[in-house]
């Protein structure tokens, strides 16, 4: 049995998704006898890693800071093992845009895009392409900040009207935002786990229903109730398999490992793959536990072998 | 690769359920809604955070000696019975107490003409609990205070805002939405108002407003709710009469109270005691108590004997004067900052007294997107969405000034405004392409009227991100 930190909180937006996610892996690290210690990550972490000398970090953060490389390079230089994808895979998928690039050179299917930094607006004018940039990709655009996980900041724009407000709002969270075409379609999420002796596997597919009908919107994401999620979700054989397939080439193309979510539309012509959540949630209403579970893999199960796939990574690599 | 090989036991039914409890909620919570907002403040935990997002008042005024005189006091004469249950209406030596606060308003009432609750906060929600059905009306001033809107909501009531100008609530405005529900077959359960030193802007309303509004209640026999946290936070101007203590004396032939007197104990000592109280007309007093059984058998009697013991031991003005002086020169501190550094295309209101001031930005800003923004500068406001109950108040905010020091406001202030004015530049920058003033700058041509502070248009295309249940 091992020291195991539990890495938790943070100051992303996402803090108390991740307190939350935290605590569930604490207690199934401590029903599979491990020595558990939370760390609540702050200014202090480099101390509180020290003082606690772990065995192996389980990352339990969500968006900037924990889901983007960060802590996994502090971990690095530290020596520490820790759970889920490397740095580089981490920063890939936490850049929309840079697992969007990704994704389109190797022909994996994404929605179109163009992305510009507040710079670009401010210093070059980029607001004067917006005209062109609305005709390629035509309404409703979806106006997304880059680096922000969930649906934080997300706003549709029905209008070139609504462009400069919906723009204004995506900077608030990050410097830089993508312009995305509108996919409408059903909204699936497959989770990929790595295997003890290597590879992947696609978990059943989940879909996320929006009960208002609305936008699936951040509040609806947390929010017990007002979204559904049907697992697996009703899918025909093929079709299913079609997605996860691509989830499955999505998760090894950007190097992911462990775990990991990715998010895709289903368009008339198959999925497209929104992003990848190196990550994702681990409360009891998220859907990568769920989804594990209906492969028979419960969450004592997902915990146990992901502190496993970190030990066998680390070990690996010295 | 599939999942094939690990699989344990039989796939669960398609389409099941994955969310195992939202079968079990009643109907009324899907009303209860957690926010964006609440997620966003969860990262003020973080005490490296200025936060002019509070509604606190500043417990450090408050004297150490004087909670450790109160509690030897308890100690001494009254442990057991401190340690006990209570009457459900509460403490009679903490009712002759609060008798004394609301004399201090020139607002008589008798001992027995009140409940001791849980705060003010169980006040708001024991009246809802007496009075509201579902689908039921409940009028509000618009803004709100963003406390109470998820209480009524929780009783699944319809909310209907009543716009405010620098005079408070727009009796005039009440009256029209008042016929006009009538036309409907609606008739609303009660008024709820903060009269003096609104929560979340800042306003009071007038002495003209106030003698209205009581007449328009009798009139039409509806009840009033009136919130009165902040009455004795006066730091310029004549003091106002509170609604209850415009109403025809009891007795007359006019009859009939129609004013329910919500106060609390959490401005004037503290909030952490969770010690309030509600005046009402007999009858709905009876049953307001009735409800408080259910919800929780007595308020604390330990906090109730610490209220005892604290008014018992010394003038408990002092404390209140020493507050009202400190909240005054951090009032001050805020709007001179806000005059200093906020760009023309921001607009605040001017309190006097109280904790609050409501400040309003272009309407192409939404304020819960820019907390984010200001988290990372490490400074935090109250988006002034929760203030309303139909999607209003995204291009405003509540600014707190009572429980940080003045060099923090300032810093505080001084941090918003730089971030606000960065999205007025990335707006105009964004804008700029069709060569042409943006058309909402028409719409914040403001003079320098405070009215117009107030009034937030609805949002033209506000549309499916928001939509709220009808």
């Amino acid at each position: 049995m091992s020291r195991v930190a539990v890495l938790k909180g943070g100051r992303s937006l996402e803090r108390q998704v991740s307190l939350a996610s935290g605590a569930r892996v604490e207690d199934a690290l401590e029903r599979l006898g491990h020595e558990v210690v939370g760390i609540d990550v702050g200014g202090d972490l480099f101390t509180a890693l020290h003082d606690c000398a772990p065995d192996v970090a389980f990352i339990a953060m969500h968006g900037p800071g924990g889901e983007d490389g960060t802590v996994q390079e502090l971990l690095e230089v530290l020596g520490i093992p820790y759970t889920g994808s490397g740095v580089s895979a981490s920063a890939r998928c936490a850049d929309k845009v840079l697992a969007k690039h990704a994704l389109r050179d190797a022909g994996l299917p994404t929605p179109d895009w163009v992305a510009f930094t507040d710079t670009a607006f401010r210093d070059l004018g980029a607001g004067q392409a917006l005209d062109a940039i609305e005709q390629r990709l035509d309404f409703p655009l979806v106006v997304k900040p880059v680096g922000q996980g969930s649906a934080i900041g997300i706003k549709f724009a029905r209008s070139a009207q609504e462009v400069p407000a919906a723009i204004l709002a995506a900077f608030s969270y990050d410097p830089k935002v993508m312009i995305e075409r509108f996919v409408a379609g059903r909204e699936l999420a497959a989770g990929v786990l790595s295997g003890r002796a290597g590879g992947a596997q696609a978990l059943p597919i989940v879909e996320a229903i929006a009960r208002d009908r609305d936008f699936y919107d951040f509040t609806a994401r947390y929010d017990i109730g007002r979204t559904r999620f049907a697992c697996p979700a009703d899918l025909d054989a093929a079709l299913a398999a079609r997605v996860q397939e691509v989830a499955l080439a999505a998760y090894e193309l950007l190097g992911c490992y462990g775990f990991a979510r990715v998010d895709m539309i289903l368009a008339a012509d198959g999925p497209q793959i929104l992003e990848l959540n190196t990550i994702p949630g681990l409360t009891g209403t998220s859907t990568l536990p769920q989804a594990a579970d209906a492969a028979g893999i419960d969450f004592d199960e997902l915990v146990g072998r992901t502190v496993e796939l970190a030990l066998t990574r680390a070990r690996s690599t010295v | 690769m599939s999942f094939g090989d690990e699989r344990r036991r039989p796939p669960r039914p398609a389409a099941h359920e994955l969310e195992r409890y939202s079968a079990l909620f009643a109907t009324r919570t899907g009303r209860m809604r957690s926010s964006v907002m609440r997620d966003l403040m969860a990262v003020t935990d973080r005490l490296d955070i200025i936060s002019l997002a509070g509604g606190l008042p500043d417990t450090s005024l408050f004297e150490p000696r004087l909670f450790t005189a109160a509690m030897e006091r308890i100690a001494d004469g009254a442990t057991a019975a401190a340690l006990q249950y209570g009457p459900t209406d509460g403490l009679q030596p903490v009712k002759e107490c609060i008798v004394q606060i609301m004399a201090e308003e020139d607002t008589r009432v008798a001992a027995d003409e009140l409940i001791v609750t849980t705060g003010g906060q169980q006040a708001i929600d024991l009246v809802c609990k007496t009075l509201l059905d579902p689908g039921d009306v409940v009028i509000a001033e618009g803004p709100t205070y963003p406390g109470a809107v998820p209480t009524f909501c929780a009783y699944e009531a319809q909310v209907v805002q009543i716009e405010m100008d620098a005079d408070g609530m727009q009796i005039d405005l009440l009256e029209r939405t008042l016929d006009q529900l009538a036309a409907e077959g609606r008739r609303p359960k009660f008024i709820y108002t903060i009269p003096t030193f609104q929560n979340p802007a800042g306003v009071s309303m007038s002495l003209a407003r106030r003698r209205r509004l009581v007449e328009v209640a009798r009139e039409r026999e509806l009840l009033v709710l009136e919130d009165n946290p902040y009455g004795l936070l006066r730091y310029e101007g004549d003091a106002l009469p509170t609604l209850r203590s415009l109403e025809v004396p009891r007795g007359s032939r006019d009859g009939g109270e129609f004013v329910i007197y919500v106060g609390t104990m959490s401005k004037i000592l503290s909030a952490g005691i969770r010690i309030g109280w509600v005046v009402a007309p007999r009858p709905v007093l009876a049953k307001l108590n009735l409800g408080k059984v259910s919800s929780d058998l007595c308020s604390s009697s330990l906090t109730q004997h610490f209220v005892a013991a604290y008014f018992a031991n010394g003038d408990w003005r002092e404390y209140v004067n020493a507050a009202r002086e400190t909240y005054h020169v951090r009032r001050d501190a805020m709007l001179d900052a806000l005059a200093e550094f906020m760009p023309a295309q921001a607009r605040w209101t001017h309190p006097h007294g109280g904790l609050f001031v409501w400040l309003t930005l272009p309407d192409y800003i939404d304020t819960t997107d820019l907390l984010a923004r200001a988290l990372r500068e490490h400074v935090a406001f109250v988006p002034g969405e929760g203030a309303y109950d139909d999607g209003r108040g995204h291009n405003a905010m509540r600014l707190n000034f009572s429980s940080v020091p003045e060099e923090q406001i300032r810093e505080g202030i001084r941090r918003i405004a730089k971030i606000v004015d960065e999205q007025l530049a990335l707006y105009g920058s964004l804008t700029g392409r069709h060569g042409a003033a943006p058309a909402d700058d028409a719409a914040n041509e403001l003079t320098e009227e405070l009215a117009p502070v107030l009034e937030l248009p609805r949002r033209s295309g506000e549309g499916a991100r928001r939509s709220r249940p009808a």
